[in-house]
């Protein structure tokens, strides 16, 4: 390996000469040895961004190649960890330098003392294919990590294969050729892990949120964004889906946001459980934890390192959930390379390849037919910041071109304190159409009709209101008030949704489905009363009404439910 | 004795240029020599050909004869326990008159960043005593809550009255306080100074000052100064501390300016691309770490340029900090104090921080309910500036006047007035009694029976 020297100083970035590197390379630059990845060839010039500090790192000093890329090391002991952007332990930063994070540090991603027992699910003699499964740990109590041939290996007849207690680096089965497999693979950041074949999204990812959920669904492998202003709700929107969602896996990416998040996660997660299966969430999550005030070159490199995580466990066969918060952030990592490297900057100062970058990042979501036999699936949702809350600036803007689902955060309704502040009309899911029939088929034959007459609903009152606006909500006409009253229902009663709840905060698809069921049916009763001449005021002050604003605090609703029906129904009845 | 070196070959604004040097490191403090006056820079860019330093006192009296030297060190903080009590500049120099500070410890001002596995979860209740913060936007310790302003607005009371009332409940301890001023005028300093002064707060203080007639490179220092002092203060000699600075707005017109000087690409409105990662730089150091006793508070002051929360300064402010308090200058025409419109501020640690244990049980929804009408009130005010009021269903009527009500004695409260948090929920109770039972669809009933006023004799008697 050469050794370069340095040329230039400037911020995270440093030109050095001397070096054969390619470009991404891992280059350690200074006598402390910063870790550095190659971003620019020129001339004899390596340009190198460096994901530490590089206060006091002087000309002259040397820059160590180290032949390789960026990789993420794949192996149990990866759930549970919290990392920084370059899959550092930050619990290990801890023990090595304090509370502070110093500099030149090096940390394996898993530990590679530690023993795992390891069962082979082949024997010898089998022939095995890349991206096959061997063997197996148990990596959490309700988790098995599977020990998978690498995608680049060829693969073949098993030579040799053990079980018991290994170490990630001790050998654990050999091939034919003579390759040898161990517990770690260590895969290229930057690169998207292969797959047999990509399936289509037809089954629901479930939130547990009504508006998500009930409107504006996810698909498992599906690319969600969530962009908003400052105080919208796109980090707790991220945290409630991390909670709750049904996948197997959810990888949390804290790109370039606050220490004090990271820390309420970490007190919060190893408490909750998850609501399938009573674990404490800890146990199926990765935290990647690079704050705004830690490196930006480590924060571009974040996304990579949690999206490679992420497709590692899909490779297992299992559904993934990635949250980026916020892709804004990266994008902005990229903008200051990109202005420090002097190179033309496009739209706002971002590099030119922007929307390239987020769509190779949105395209490596996915479900998909595994090389292992099975299927497993990554969906991603990813925050945006955009500058002053407006929607038409490049990152939103190129991101919408790639995502599927668009939950558009409206800081009218934060005003109000309505959350999540998603808005139902300018929101939309484009699985749409896809989903239905397994809502159908699963939860009941009206999801989708119901959701239509919901819409229907907003839509007419929205139109109405800025009659209102005009000449005040008495002047409509009767049933026209009656919408009105009806839009404040499913507004408040059902899309409202607090993510601080200890029981709202989590709605299952059947308790979504009966509560706008109950909603729908009290516009009926209403429709049909204002028919017979009932005064308006008479139908909105029913008490049932009200009784059915609180019925979604319950767990137990049902009887709750039945019972405010039962309520409704004589209420109407006797009415004159 | 390090090498002096005269080889400037140019000076640009705050920049000068310096070439032949030995390797000098990245960041390295700098000392320039002219005439009898000493400056001080560091290096923002560094190769074997020429060396880019920023001047902090200004580049004015500079000229190729001045003479450079690199100090091999970043920019350190002397810091001791004597520091508690003094005035000093906006780069750290004394400034009462003092002597020097002996240092115990010196400190590098750059801040590394907190580990996050080893922060602990801000939630210790503060009761400032101002309804429209501890009733709808709580504040938690180690928490950094923005005042966003404008121009002749009275935010610095409202900052002066929580720094003379902010305590956490049940703890006799007050907090040191930091104060950084970043070119406000004399005359606000002196604002602050005098009632530092009046309260005794100045001998559990310490105040750097640089000030609108102060060179504007400096500014990039004075935050830093001052957090690496609070650090000092929380971290080593377990102070829980407030670290107020004003006014934002001014530093960031000073990144700016360094930014132009460079010739930098411009971001948003000319400021530099990097502002976001500068911000956050200085306001992430709030919190607290585990296992250690103090904390760090942060009060940052901005004032938004044309009052327009969009600009790049209170945006990337809100989008880093823990929610903001907003002066609103329609309330502050009212006649409102604090003119605080409660609607677009936030704080989003307030849920960790309220709640039984912190605060009382039904904390949570007797601010979310008053949240809801009186933005709903607000909206009906324009309809009804439209309409009339007699236009309006009864219904509406009443919440229209509960938003007016509620700017009259939620929000409005004396200078010295110093409110319970039990006594900003009974003014909150008493608002919502108002209103119909059947509309306080975010309360649980449990919260009506214990606390709303047509209860709550027959439920304290239980
Ligand atoms: N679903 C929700 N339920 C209750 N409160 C919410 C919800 N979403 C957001 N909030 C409130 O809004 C605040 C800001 O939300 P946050 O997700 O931090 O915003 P952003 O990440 O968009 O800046 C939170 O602190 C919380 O008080
Ligand atoms: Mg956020």
């Amino acid at each position: 390996m050469e050794v370069g020297k340095v040329k230039r100083v400037a911020g995270p970035l440093v030109q050095a000469v001397g070096l054969k590197s390619s470009m991404y390379d891992l280059v350690l630059v200074g006598e402390e040895g910063l870790m550095s990845e190659v971003i620019g060839i020129s001339g004899n010039k390596h340009i190198i961004q460096v994901y530490e500090d590089t206060g006091g790192v002087r000309p002259g000093e040397p820059v160590k190649e180290t032949g390789a890329p960026l990789v993420a090391q794949l192996g149990p002991g990866i759930l549970t960890q919290i990392y920084d952007g370059i899959q550092r332990p930050l619990p290990k930063l801890a023990e090595m330098s304090g509370d502070f994070i110093s500099r030149g540090l090096f940390v394996d991603g898993i530990d590679h003392k530690k023993k795992w027992e390891f069962k082979p699910v082949v024997k010898k003699g089998d022939v095995v294919k890349p991206g096959q499964a061997i063997g197996e740990v148990q990596e959490q109590l309700l988790i098995k990590h599977k020990i998978m041939v690498p995608p680049k290996m060829k693969g073949g007849a098993i030579k040799e294969i053990y079980s018991g207690n290994f170490n990630v680096d001790e050998t654990v089965a050999v091939l034919e050729d003579g390759s040898k497999i161990t517990m770690v693979q260590k895969w290229p950041v930057r690169q998207a892990r292969p797959v047999a074949e990509k399936l289509a999204p037809t089954i629901p990812l479930r939130t547990g949120q009504r508006v998500v959920d009930g409107f504006f669904s996810l698909a498992k492998g599906g690319t969600a964004a969530i962009p908003g202003g400052f105080g919208t709700g796109k980090t707790v929107m991220q945290q409630t889906l991390s909670k709750w969602a049904d996948v197997d896996i959810v990888i949390y990416v804290g790109c370039g946001e606050r220490g004090n998040e990271m820390a309420d996660l970490l007190h919060e997660f190893p408490e909750l459980q998850d609501p399938r299966t009573g674990r404490p969430l800890m146990e199926r999550s990765i935290v990647y934890a690079n704050t705004s005030n830690m490196p930006v070159a480590a924060r571009e490199a974040s996304i990579y390192t949690g999206m490679t995580t992420a497709e590692y466990y899909r490779d297992m066969g299992y559904d993934c959930l990635m949250t980026a918060d916020s892709t804004s952030r990266w994008a902005e990592a990229m903008r200051e390379m990109g202005s420090r490297l002097e190179e033309m900057p496009g739209e706002e100062g971002y590099p030119a390849y922007l929307g390239a970058r987020l769509a190779d990042f949105y395209e490596r979501a996915g479900r998909a037919e595994v090389l292992n036999g099975g299927q497993g699936s990554v969906s991603i949702v990813g925050a945006v910041s955009p500058a002053g809350g407006d929607f038409t600036e490049p990152v939103t803007q190129n991101t919408l071109r790639m995502v599927k689902v668009f939950w558009a955060l409206d800081s009218k309704l934060t005003q109000r304190r309505h959350f999540p502040s998603i808005n139902w009309l300018d929101s939309y899911s484009l699985y749409d159409q896809t989903l239905e029939p397994w809502f159908v088929e699963n939860v009941s034959p009206d999801w989708n009709k119901n959701k239509r007459r919901a819409m229907a609903i907003l839509q007419e009152n929205a139109e109405l209101e800025e009659i209102v606006m005009l000449v005040g909500s008495d002047a409509l006409p009767e049933d026209q008030q009656i919408t009105l009253e009806v839009a404040r229902m499913i507004i408040n009663f059902w899309l409202a949704q607090s993510a601080f709840h200890p029981v709202d905060t989590f709605a299952p698809y059947k308790k979504q489905f009966d509560l706008l069921a109950a909603i729908l049916k009290f516009r009926d009763y209403a429709f049909e009363a204002v028919q017979k001449g009932i005064p308006v005021a008479a139908i909105t002050s029913v008490p049932s009404k009200d009784a059915l604003a609180k019925v979604r605090l319950e767990a137990e609703y049902e009887p709750i439910l039945a019972k405010v029906m039962a309520q409704m129904d004589s209420e109407f009845k006797a009415l004159k | 004795m390090t090498k002096e070196y005269k080889t400037i070959t140019e000076i640009s604004g705050p920049l000068i240029f310096v070439e032949k040097t030995e390797p000098v490191g990245y960041n390295e403090l700098v000392e320039i020599r002219t005439g009898g006056e000493l400056k001080r820079g560091q290096v923002l860019d560094t190769s074997d050909e020429i060396v880019v330093i920023q001047v902090f006192e200004g580049t004015g009296g500079l000229s190729k004869e001045s003479a450079v030297s690199f100090t091999g060190d970043v920019i350190k903080m002397p810091l001791s326990p004597g520091i508690v009590g003094r005035v000093l500049s906006g780069s750290g120099r004394p400034r009462d008159g003092g002597p020097e500070i002996v240092p115990e410890v010196l400190r590098d001002i750059a801040g590394a960043a907190i580990n996050p596995a080893s922060r602990e979860k801000p939630r210790a209740f503060i009761q400032t005593g101002i309804s429209t913060i501890d009733g709808t936007n709580t504040l938690v310790r180690g928490q950094k809550l923005p005042i966003f302003s404008g121009a002749g607005l009275p935010h610095n009371d409202v900052a002066l009255q929580i720094a003379r009332q902010a305590k956490a409940l049940g703890e006799a301890e007050s907090f040191a306080v930091i104060f950084c001023a970043m070119g406000i005028t004399n005359e606000e300093a002196q604002h602050f100074l005098a009632d530092f002064e009046r309260t005794g707060a100045l001998e559990r203080a310490v105040v750097f000052l640089n000030l609108a007639d102060d060179p504007a490179v400096e500014r990039i220092l004075t935050p830093r100064l001052g957090l690496t002092t609070a650090e000092y203060l929380a971290f080593d000699l377990d102070m829980h501390v407030l670290i107020i600075y004003t006014d934002m707005t001014n530093y960031c017109e000073s990144l700016r300016q360094m930014g132009a000087a460079r010739e930098e690409v411009p971001g948003r409105r000319g400021y530099p691309g990097y502002m976001y990662t500068d911000l956050a730089i200085q306001y992430e150091r709030a919190g607290i770490i585990r296992g250690k006793k103090g904390s760090i508070t942060q009060f940052p002051i901005l004032t938004m340029p044309g009052d327009d929360i969009t600009h790049p300064i209170p945006d990337l402010s809100g989008y880093i900090t823990e929610g903001q308090i907003i002066i609103s200058r329609e309330l502050h025409r009212k006649g409102i104090y604090p003119p605080v419109d409660i609607r677009p501020s936030l704080s989003r640690l307030m849920n960790s921080g309220i709640g039984k244990g912190h605060t009382r049980e039904d904390h949570r929804a007797v601010s979310d309910q008053l949240y809801a009408y009186y933005a709903e009130g607000n909206d009906l005010r324009g309809l009804a500036a439209i309409v009339g009021k007699e236009a309006l269903s009864e219904r509406d009527k009443l919440v229209l006047e509960f938003a007016d009500k509620f700017e009259k004695r939620f929000v409005n409260q004396g200078r010295d007035e110093d409110r319970s948090i039990f006594d900003t929920l009974q003014i909150g109770w008493d608002l919502l009694a108002d209103l119909p039972e059947a509309m306080l669809t975010r309360i649980d009933d449990k919260y009506i029976k214990a606390y709303h006023p047509k209860y709550a004799a027959s439920a304290a008697k239980k």
